[in-house]
């Protein structure tokens, strides 16, 4: 049976590529230094700097291949090799620069490299915890299948509570018009919300159960139960959308960041060899 | 005096329709008999429509009655269009209750009590009619339904669902939401239901959008002159007779094997096994003398073939002579071999130099050549390798062949003329045990195994012969190739074939030991009691043995051996076991080694069970027993290969279902995200590929198939009928409308434009499931598409045979490359 995960894919096939190619750059580096010291302009620097500008363009391609479904070859093995030769390749720039920092373009597209390269390895941290995570929320159930089970505790509750006193009915009627679930991202991200309905209904049902007469006890009791299980799945739910969000929402600087990159670098290319 | 026929056609299907108009033609006395009001009840009742389809395609139609596939309301249409053209003699509400050979004639009596005589009776009458029905007071009420084609055309009413099997289950579910619902179940629970209905229709009572009444049967029903319901059910149940007044009852009571009908009339089978075709004449004449039978009742299961049939059964009773409509597909088939003799001839000539086919009757030769592929093949080629699946089976007509049992490359057996092989593929479904080699030009008959299951249930010496060899195939599998020829079949005569149920026992621990166990078919699982629990210790698969550590050491059994799924096993007694070993020191030293292998694997699991018995943290524990246990009722025990999900790697991000719809026509042969997780492993709903497909079952065209590396496919002489998606128990096939999907461009793809659809071509739903991608180079595309990793699929042999060791969950995703 073969099963690995993107680092240890091919018993670490590219985190070896990318050492590998890591200390030909550093070895290049520290052997031939060029009489005005490290600049991009050296022959080393544009070795550097042509490698570098194909390894993103072939990074950026990771974008295309993973969704050409009819390519031959596997996606893992693309991923393992978009990090560890990524990272790799955030090293190579940086030699290639030699630390020639100010306020540019050349500078500028270093920056959005940075930013792409810091939002994957965020990702990478998300793809590592959250799927264990949601697994353990959700058990077998999906989203699907949760949302509809909240519709239906909600039709049934409302069906109890419209034979409870007027203050039952309401906190019932408000908890069922008002729970809604996850609309803004930062909503999502954070993944619950304070004052959510739900668990006020909960809370009110719990007081305003003292004044419930003797023949309603068992119908008042099925309501709470109902709509105990109803705050779970609403919180249940809140945090899928959680881990979900999370799941993706770097995904927002990655790939904005990468086309941004792009046009840095292009504009760096352009400018480099016209004002030279 | 009753009325006297010259010919009577009982059931107005395709068959009896178009024998009723050929005998119109022909001008001969005849009249047509239909159960129900309106003529072909079974097309009627699929669904509303449905498109009828027209396999198999090769064969023309002879019959005046028209067909060509189209949608079911043409076809009825034009049906009943020829019946007022040929002003065919048919008497509706005439269901034939009786039938009986008299002194000259035969004679019929129809349920309102009249009788009819007949020189000859064509017996047409399906499979399909015999629905029961409920025999209650009021059970005749027109709110009271046997089918249920539209559940959309149900609204706000309350409707009781007697049946608790699974169509009254999956109707009962489609009204829900708009419908209050009520099921009656006669049973204590509903176990008959497959785990998928079941868990819906728990989840749906938890919601309140049904309920059901266990231990219940309805008593009688009656009409309400006023009030919101128009009829009250009275229903028996365990607290005494409840009143549920509603809109609709909606019986789904199963329907009536057609063989006690047949048995009533006379009718003798070959073989006490239910599926047992009738005995028929080459001119489907039973073996009571002029009553004949055809259609989907004499075991040819698509429209075509009865309306074929019904115009050769007229032509044959009127003594007229008439090639069967399949010999041109014969001729065809014969093409290339005997190009110089009439089909016949050929026939005759097959039988002759095969003494296994010299068994069977014109018609089911017929049947079983036209069914197979007739292979020529040159000395060299090879006609399967070692391990592929095997799922045909082989009669040599002409010609020898090697078969090569191991890697060395040397002849271990000949076979020649009149031989046969490839019994695997009837026995296990597992993979080849040898590669079989032409050595001169052959011709052979490749037969599917469905068409040889047919024959097995239909032809008791061929039966008896093919369970013989059988046996001494897994005698030599299981034990190996050391015995002698002599003892071999010793053993073999004395051995015993014994089937078990999924979860029976084959011994239980502590029990005197009877002998050894070969298993032929099927997989068992080995458990014992540790700590008040039974743990399961091992799997064992087809071709292995078990009970061999009693037979070594003389103590009782040491643990409980359990089918995982319907086993097959052949008992060797133990007083000859103790013989054969006796006499052979290669099997005693091969037994004593795996005895001991056992012991100390067994040793170590209940080390591990009870470790982590000790530190019990969560219910949900991946011992490797549980995860045995787990994967066994996931039916991983009769796969081949199963997809898996490994939820802790998983990222939600759908590729592998959206990499199966962009290059399976858009529909995604996946569920990722349903199906049981255990220890993070989820088992979606996606094909196992089982050994014995229980989709292969029951498909008329015969569309299902198993290729050489064991994938199991549809192919698109599918007719849509939806049989294989109510006999597959792990709810992997769906129906949906196969669209091929064009490739994004580049453009599309950065843009994130959607390319245009490619032009609809037809737009019938048919069956689509899992095919392993076996058109695709690479592999399961949904594998490979997947980021992570998290899909994988595996081969549930070395999957569950693993004991020992590490955790259950490290086995599984333990790291090992090929
Ligand atoms: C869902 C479904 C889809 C299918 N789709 C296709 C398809 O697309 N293409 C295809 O080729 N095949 C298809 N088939 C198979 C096809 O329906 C049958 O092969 C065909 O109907 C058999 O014809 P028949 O005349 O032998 O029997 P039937 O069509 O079953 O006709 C028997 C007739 O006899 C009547 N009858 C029964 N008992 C009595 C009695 N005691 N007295 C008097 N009358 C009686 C019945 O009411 C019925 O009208 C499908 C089957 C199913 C279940
Ligand atoms: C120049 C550098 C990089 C570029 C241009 C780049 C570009 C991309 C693009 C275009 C995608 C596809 C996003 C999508 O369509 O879903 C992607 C995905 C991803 N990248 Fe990068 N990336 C770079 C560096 C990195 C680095 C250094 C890491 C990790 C340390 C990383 C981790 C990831 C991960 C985890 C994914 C998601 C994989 C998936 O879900 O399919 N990337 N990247
Ligand atoms: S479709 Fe169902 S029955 Fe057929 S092979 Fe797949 S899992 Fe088995
Ligand atoms: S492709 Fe992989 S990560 Fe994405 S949903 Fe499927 S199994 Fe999960």
């Amino acid at each position: 049976m073969q099963h690995s995960n993107i680092f240890d894919y091919k018993k670490y096939r590219y985190f070896k590529w990318a050492v590998v190619v890591i200390l030909i750059a550093f070895a290049g580096y520290l052997l031939f230094e060029p009489a005005v010291g490290h600049y991009g302009g050296s022959w080393l620097g544009y070795g550097l700097g042509t490698l570098s500008a194909l390894m993103v363009l072939w990074m950026a391609w990771y974008g295309i291949r993973k969704r050409r479904y009819r390519s031959s070859g596997s996606t893992q093995g693309w991923l393992s090799a978009h990090i560890y030769l990524g990272t790799a390749m955030t090293v190579i720039v940086t030699l290639h620069s030699g630390f020639h920092f100010g306020i540019n373009i050349h500078t500028l597209a270093y920056g959005l490299l940075l930013i792409v390269v810091v939002s994957g390895f965020f990702g990478n941290y998300a793809y590592m915890i959250y799927p264990r995570l949601m697994t353990e929320n959700m058990g077998e159930d999906n989203l699907d299948g949760l949302l509809l089970r909240i519709a239906e505790t909600d039709k049934l509750a409302r069906q109890i509570a419209l034979l409870m006193p007027d203050d039952i009915n309401n906190a019932v009627a408000r908890a069922c018009r008002e729970t809604y679930i996850g609309i803004s991202l930062m909503e999502q991200l954070r993944g619950f919300r304070a004052d959510c309905p739900s668990a006020l209904a909960v809370q009110q049902l719990t007081v305003l159960g003292n004044n419930v007469v003797a023949e309603q006890r068992k119908l008042y009791r099925d309501l709470y139960s109902i709509m105990v299980r109803r705050e779970s799945l609403v919180r249940r739910v809140r945090q899928d959308l959680m881990y979900r969000a999370r799941l993706g929402f770097w995904l927002y600087f990655h790939v904005p960041f990468t086309v941004a990159l792009l046009v840095a670098m292009l504009a760096h290319i352009v400018a480099v060899f016209l004002y030279w | 005096m009753p009325e006297h026929f010259n010919i009577i056609i009982i059931g107005a299907g395709p068959s009896g329709l178009s024998a009723a108009i050929r005998a119109s033609e022909q001008k001969v006395s005849y009249l047509l008999l239909e159960a129900e009001a309106a003529p072909a009840s079974t097309i009627r009742n699929y669904q509303r429509g449905k498109l009828v389809m027209s396999e198999p395609r090769g064969l023309p139609i002879r019959s005046p009655l028209p067909f060509t596939a189209s949608l079911r309301e043409t076809v009825l249409e034009t049906w009943e269009r020829t019946i007022v053209d040929f002003q065919v003699n048919v008497r509706y509400e005439a269901k034939v209750v009786s039938l009986k050979r008299g002194k000259k004639w035969l004679e019929i009596t129809l349920a309102d009590g009249s009788k009819l005589t007949a020189e000859h009776v064509v017996l047409a009458i399906g499979v399909q009619g015999n629905l029961r029905k409920l025999n209650i007071p009021g059970g005749d009420l027109p709110q009271i339904q046997y089918q249920l084609d539209d559940p959309q055309a149900y609204q706000n009413e309350t409707i009781v669902v007697i049946g608790g099997g699974d169509s009254g289950v999956e109707n009962a579910l489609a009204l829900t939401g708009r419908n209050q619902v009520i099921i009656l179940n006669r049973a204590e629970d509903f176990s008959n239901c497959k785990d998928s209905n079941l868990s819906q229709l728990t989840e749906a009572r938890k919601n309140g959008a049904l309920d059901w009444l266990l231990e219940t049967r309805p008593q009688s029903i009656e009409g309400n002159a006023k009030g919101e319901f128009p009829i009250t059910v009275f229903a028996n149940t365990p607290n005494g007779i409840e009143r549920i007044p509603c809109h609709r009852v909606i019986a789904r009571l199963g329907a009536l094997p057609p063989r006690p009908v047949l048995e009533a009339f006379g009718v003798a089978f070959p073989t006490p096994d239910l599926e047992a075709l009738p005995l028929l004449s080459s001119r489907y004449e039973s073996n009571v003398p002029c009553l004949y039978i055809i259609g989907s009742l004499a075991g040819y299961p698509l429209i075509k073939q009865g309306i074929n049939q019904g115009y050769e059964v007229i032509e044959y009773i009127l003594g007229n002579p008439v090639e069967p409509a399949d010999t041109a597909l014969l001729r065809e088939k014969f093409a290339n071999f005997c190009t110089d003799r009439g089909v016949d001839d050929v026939l005759e000539k097959i039988r002759k130099s095969v003494p296994l086919l010299a068994m069977l009757n014109t018609l089911q030769l017929r049947e079983l050549v036209l069914e197979s592929n007739l292979l020529l093949s040159q000395p060299g080629e090879y006609i399967f390798k070692r391990n592929d699946y095997s799922t045909t089976f082989y009669f040599v007509v002409e010609g020898e062949l090697d078969v090569l049992i191991d890697d060395d490359n040397v002849t271990d057996d000949t076979l020649k003329s009149g031989d046969f092989f490839g019994e695997m593929a009837l026995v296990s479904g597992r993979r080849r045990p040898g590669t079989v080699r032409a050595t001169t030009p052959c011709v052979l008959i490749e037969t599917p195994r469905r068409v040889m299951q047919k024959l097995i249930g239909s032809v008791p010496s061929m039966r008896r012969m093919l369970n013989e060899v059988a046996i001494k195939t897994v005698v030599q599998i299981c034990i190996g190739l050391s015995l002698s020829e002599q003892d071999l079949n010793d053993l073999a005569d004395n051995a015993t074939l014994k089937s078990y149920a999924a979860g029976e026992e084959l011994f239980h621990e502590g029990d005197e030991a009877d002998g050894l166990y070969l298993i032929q078919s099927g997989s068992v699982t080995v458990s014992r009691m540790i700590g008040g629990r039974e743990v399961v210790l091992f799997y064992v698969a087809a071709g292995k043995y078990v009970g061999e550590m009693s037979l070594v050491s003389g103590e009782p059994r040491y643990a409980t051996v359990r089918a995982a799924i319907a086993t097959e096993a052949v008992l060797i007694d133990a007083g000859r076991m103790s013989d054969i070993i006796a006499r052979n020191p290669e099997i005693r030293s091969e037994l004593d080694a795996r005895y001991l292998q056992h012991l100390q694997d067994q040793e170590k699991l209940q080390q591990q069970e009870a470790s982590s018995d000790s530190s019990s943290i969560s219910g949900n524990q991946s011992t490797p027993s549980n995860l045995i246990s787990f994967l066994i009722q996931q039916g991983v025990g009769e796969a081949t290969d199963v997809l898996l999900i490994d939820e802790s790697l998983c990222v939600r991000c759908n590729h592998c279902e959206q990499a199966c719809a962009d290059t399976h026509g858009g529909a995604t042969r996946l569920d990722r995200d349903a199906g049981p997780i255990f220890a993070n492993i989820r088992v979606p709903t996606s094909c196992r590929h089982c050994e014995h497909p229980h989709c292969m079952k029951d498909c008329p065209p015969d569309a299902i198939h198993r290729a050489p590396h064991g994938e199991v496919y549809i192919d698109d002489s599918c007719i849509g009928c939806g049989n294989c998606q109510q006999n597959c128990p792990y709810d992997v096939i769906q129906m949906a409308v196969i669209q091929d999907q064009p490739e994004r461009s580049l453009w599309q793809m950065l843009l994130g434009v959607q390319p245009k659809a490619l032009p609809t071509i037809d737009g019938a739903k048919v069956a689509v499931k899992c095919d392993m991608c076996k058109d695709i180079k690479d592999g399961p595309v949904c594998v490979r598409a997947c980021p992570v990793g998290a899909a994988l699929r595996v081969n549930p042999e070395e999957l569950l045979s693993y004991a020992g060791g590490k955790s259950a969950e490290a086995a599984l995703l333990g790291s090992g490359e090929e």
